[in-house]
């Protein structure tokens, strides 16, 4: 019992093409660069919007076949949607706000009252039962807008970027709420973000989209340990190289050649973390099996680090120590020597 | 400010304020009560009130969908039909007037069918009146009622059928409230117009004491036989428009 789907739709100039399949109680993110689709894809399943080829099923139910014309409209769906800026009704008090949809759905006045009032000091905004959504925090209008999606106890709840319209000293906050509360949903969830932080924080499972295309799930550590995009390798930040493999070493193209610790044939990925790239005034002698000339590009203060992108033939982002980059005086944009441990390369199939 | 801008401007606040001063000047104020409650003024106060918000019941009813077809269905001809919406905002009303009664009266295009099947005559009576009313006033309506569909963010219709309701409650209970400041725009200047309606009443419904003679016909008649009546008529004209006036300031004059 789960979401299964595949939809296929176009948009403008953007291509939609995604499988997918979420099993129950499974928190899967989606996360993806602005204008990869991903809240196109949340509506489709929606029904807010048709699939041009395709198939919905929810629990075995079919609610869209473009094969058959078989189609559920949005309004019959057991599906709750949080969208990006809540879209509260504005005319409508907090508690009226969250009523509606058992009102809609055929619940009596007092009883979706009743429920309403319970699900907002399940969400600690009983206090504010009668508040115009004008008048409330972020925050406070985000929790309006789960308990409102989360009411009529949908059997699949979709959230978008429910933490982008907040500001950053609150979004930590309500993130830790947000996730107890999907904690509490025992149906299929399917959340949209950005921010890797937040996809991190939450997911069960990763579903990377770009352009229209997953190009990458798993959970969040494979994900991040070993990326297969340059989206997901910045936002992560891994150094990933891609290239062919012929036993420990890889080349890269360009005559550049990475010595790995593994054993590998055909097109792999390498990834490299920044902390394991060391930088040198002078050509380093020893251990290291990979060592490239640069320069130092740019400089970032990333908490009590410093991330150093080296330009080369090898373009590659170290950490250092503030320490060592006055020490190394990287602020020059000198020539500096980029070194990596044979040891330190992880290298997966493409 | 050079005085080229400065001495045009004057005068045309001049040109708009004079008339004004005009009437308030000749106000017989010590008797405007009693000349408000003669049975001619009051039969033509009452008849204004029944014809004007008959008209704008008429424009609601079936205005409000016709606004929706255009703001939110793709038809062909649509701007076809939104050009003849318009059309009677710039026609000289009396031309409106004559169409009708080419359209309505008894030998009339639909007219001769209305008589013949139900036995429906329009021109020269108080309906005919509601009709030559709601046709100048109607296109006041839909325009903004198109303009506030059009504005709001249909997003909230998305989440209201996420949320089960469908497409006649969703119209109820999201559309119509959220686009309740232009609908109620559209509905105070769709009456105004119909309160001051004129041409078109008189050329369709005739100018019959007590079935058709509304407030401006009224105004018309009395300038000839009761001067005073005319002028207690013309301010209470007056005093709606600026009531209307009023009401809509915000929307109008956002910051000022």
């Amino acid at each position: 019992m789960s979401l299964e789907a595949r939809v296929e739709l176009r948009l403008g100039r953007l291509a939609l093409e995604v499988e997918l399949a979420v099993a129950t109680g499974e928190l899967v993110v989606l996360l993806g660069p602005n204008g990869a689709g991903k809240t196109s894809l949340l509506r489709a399943l929606a029904g807010l919007l048709a699939l041009d080829h395709g198939r919905v099923t929810l629990d075995g139910q079919v609610l869209e076949d473009a094969a058959t014309g078989a189609w559920v409209p949005t309004e019959r769906r057991p599906v709750g949607f949080v969208f990006q800026d809540y879209l509260l009704f504005p005319h409508l008090s907090a508690l009226e706000n969250v009523a509606f949809g058992l009102r809609a759905r055929g619940v009596g006045r007092d009883e979706a009252r009743r429920r309403a009032a319970a699900w907002l000091e399940r969400v600690g905004l009983a206090g504010q039962a009668g508040a115009r959504p004008r008048a409330l925090s972020g925050g406070q209008a985000q929790r309006v807008a789960l308990a409102r999606a989360m009411v009529s106890d949908p059997r699949l709840l979709l959230l978008d970027e429910p933490l982008a319209a907040l500001d950053a000293a609150t979004r930590t906050e309500v993130r830790r709420d947000l996730r107890r509360h999907l904690a509490s949903f025992d149906g299929t969830r399917l959340l949209v973000t950005h921010d890797p932080l937040e996809a991190m924080a939450l997911a069960d499972r990763l579903v990377v989209l770009e352009g229209g295309r997953v190009t990458q799930t798993g959970g969040p550590a494979e994900v991040s340990a070993r990326p297969r995009s340059r989206y997901v390798a910045e936002l992560v930040g891994v150094n990933l190289f891609r290239g062919r493999a012929a036993g420990p070493t890889v080349e890269l193209g360009g005559g550049a050649v990475l010595v790995t610790a593994g054993d590998h044939d055909g097109e792999v990925y390498a990834a490299v973390h920044p902390h394991a790239v060391a930088l040198h005034r002078h050509r380093p002698e020893g251990t290291p099996r990979n060592v490239w000339a640069g320069t130092a590009d740019t400089l970032d203060v990333v908490g009590d680090r410093v991330r150093v992108r080296v330009a080369g033939p090898v373009p590659v982002v170290a950490e250092v120590t503030p320490a060592a980059a006055s020490e190394l005086r990287l602020a020059d944009g000198g020539p500096v020597w980029a070194s990596v441990k044979a040891t330190e390369v992880t290298v997966y199939p493409a | 400010m050079p005085a080229l801008f400065a001495v045009p401007a004057a005068v045309a606040v001049a040109f708009l304020a004079v008339p004004l001063l005009g009437l308030l000047g000749r106000t017989p104020w010590g008797s405007i009560a009693a000349e408000l409650a003669t049975p001619r003024v009051l039969e033509a106060l009452r008849l204004s009130l029944v014809c004007s918000l008959g008209a704008v019941a008429v424009s609601v009813v079936l205005g409000v969908p016709l606004a929706f077809l255009l703001a939110r269905v793709e038809f062909p001809g649509r701007n076809l039909v939104r050009a003849l919406t318009t059309l009677p905002m710039v026609l000289p009303p009396v031309v409106g007037g004559v169409a009708l009664l080419l359209a309505f009266g008894r030998r009339g295009l639909a007219g001769q069918w209305l008589d013949q099947w139900f036995g429906i005559t329009l021109p020269f009576t108080t309906a005919g009146a509601i009709l030559a009313e709601a046709f100048v006033a109607m296109p006041f309506l839909v325009i903004s009622t198109e303009a506030g569909l059009r504005a709001m963010d249909r997003r909230f219709e998305d989440a209201a059928a996420t949320l089960g309701a469908g497409r006649w409650l969703t119209f109820r209970r999201v559309t119509l409230p959220l686009i309740a400041p232009s609908l109620f725009a559209g509905i105070a200047l769709c009456w105004a117009r119909a309160l001051g309606e004129f041409g078109a009443t008189i050329t369709f419904a005739g100018n019959l004491p007590g079935v058709t003679q509304t407030m401006p016909l009224a105004v018309y008649i009395a300038l000839e036989t009761d001067l005073e009546a005319a002028i207690a008529l013309s301010l209470v004209l007056l005093v709606v428009s600026l009531v209307v006036l009023v009401a809509l300031r915000d929307r109008w004059f956002p910051t000022a």
